[in-house]
């Protein structure tokens, strides 16, 4: 990671990759939802709303991720004071709180015909909206210390704290009796719940969003960073 | 010791008290925590009397029965223990509400033991099929 410690040489690999996770997310946004959307069977107890899944599970697989994704930039600033840390944490944020804010959403219109309902708290959906309300906390915290132009070091210990909560809705579903059903998936062997003809589209729609939530970070990374030089410069004006 | 390292040493050391003391907190919650109670709690510790509460599990094959003001009806609640809770609801049930689906009912118990519900939801396991992969389930049987 080290080398990427001069950000002329981390934007001359940034640029090329944003285009290219952007084109290849799109793409296979476009075949997972396609075929998600399109072709893929009904469920044979929920019928046509299972296909809020496509785009359910990827966003709460991404608000997971792009919190884990603070945390170890988080890490790596507090520790190694890499200076394109904060600016991935900050990069991750918006993206990561609007891919929970999607899942909350989405969860929320599939609960309505298959609960009877839009909202209850049990653990995964309460432990979800606290991810969420952490994102908020931490663009919130980013934002006051760019304009104090502080270190950011306050907003690094937040979001390695705010990790603590990942686990938490992971296992949710398993420590507590819960509404929301436990995990399909299994990448570990044991087997999916869920059928092949299903399966094949929400990889390939969830492995699409990632490529995209890539790209967007990789886009306001570089926003960040043409900011900052802006702001230096104003500085050595005005100075 | 170079001080990356030190610092390094010294943040996984919190991260790892603070994951500690969290899990542990959240495992002590298991009770609490619960979003219902299931039948094997409520006999095996007694749920709370007098007070609205949820229980939730499988509702056992052909035991729903209708009244005969077409909007009442009773059925079975079980787990994979042998504990059963007798259920009474009055009104309009979510469309994935079937024997041998998964349920939670929230209500009252009566002194007898009668739950009566106010309000019941449909809980989804965690099988997606195609109607005809699904076949006999399609209709009847467990979904485990």
């Amino acid at each position: 990671m080290h080398i990427f410690a001069n950000p002329a040489r981390f934007l001359k690999l940034a640029r090329p990759l944003t285009l290219w996770l952007g084109v290849g997310g799109a793409v296979l946004i476009a075949l997972g939802l396609g075929s998600g959307l399109f072709l893929s069977p009904e469920d044979y107890l929920q019928g046509e709303s299972v296909r809020i899944l496509y785009v359910h599970v990827p966003a709460a697989w991404l608000a997971m991720g792009g919190w884990t994704g603070i945390a170890l930039a988080s890490l790596s600033q507090l520790v190694w004071k890499h200076p394109l840390a904060g600016v991935a944490g900050r990069a991750i944020a918006l993206p990561g709180a609007i891919f929970t804010a999607l899942c909350l959403i989405t969860g929320s219109l599939w609960g309505r015909p298959t609960w009877g309902t839009y909202w209850e708290w049990d653990g995964r959906m309460t432990s979800m909206l606290i991810l969420l309300f952490l994102y908020v906390g931490y663009i919130a915290l980013a934002e006051a210390d760019r304009e104090r132009g502080g270190e950011g070091r306050v907003t690094a210990i937040f979001g390695l704290l705010g990790a603590i909560n990942i686990p938490i809705i992971r296992y949710s579903v398993e420590w507590w009796n819960s509404l929301h059903q436990g995990q399909s998936i299994s990448f570990s062997g044991g087997g999916s719940s869920i059928d092949t003809s299903m399966l094949w589209p929400l990889l390939a729609s969830a492995l699409g969003f990632s490529l995209l939530f890539g790209a967007i970070v990789l886009m306001r990374m570089r926003a960040i960073l043409a900011l900052q030089k802006v702001e230096a410069r104003m500085r050595r004006l005005a100075a | 010791m170079k001080a990356k390292h030190q610092r390094l040493t010294l943040l996984l050391l919190a991260v790892v008290a603070v994951l500690g003391a969290v899990l542990l907190a959240m495992s002590s919650l298991k009770d609490q925590a619960a979003y219902f109670y299931a039948p094997a709690d409520v006999t095996r510790k007694g749920a709370p009397q007098a007070r609205t509460i949820r229980i939730g599990g499988m509702v056992e094959e052909r035991s729903v029965r209708h009244a005969g003001d077409g909007v009442t009806m009773d059925f079975l609640v079980g787990d994979e223990t042998d504990a059963v809770i007798r259920v009474r609801f009055k009104g309009i049930v979510p469309d994935l509400f079937k024997e041998g689906s998964g349920v939670v009912a929230q209500g009252r118990f009566q002194p007898d033991g009668l739950f009566v519900a106010d309000e019941i939801l449909a809980k989804h396991d965690e099988s997606y099929m195609p109607p005809e992969a699904a076949g006999e389930r399609h209709k009847t049987g467990s979904l485990k």
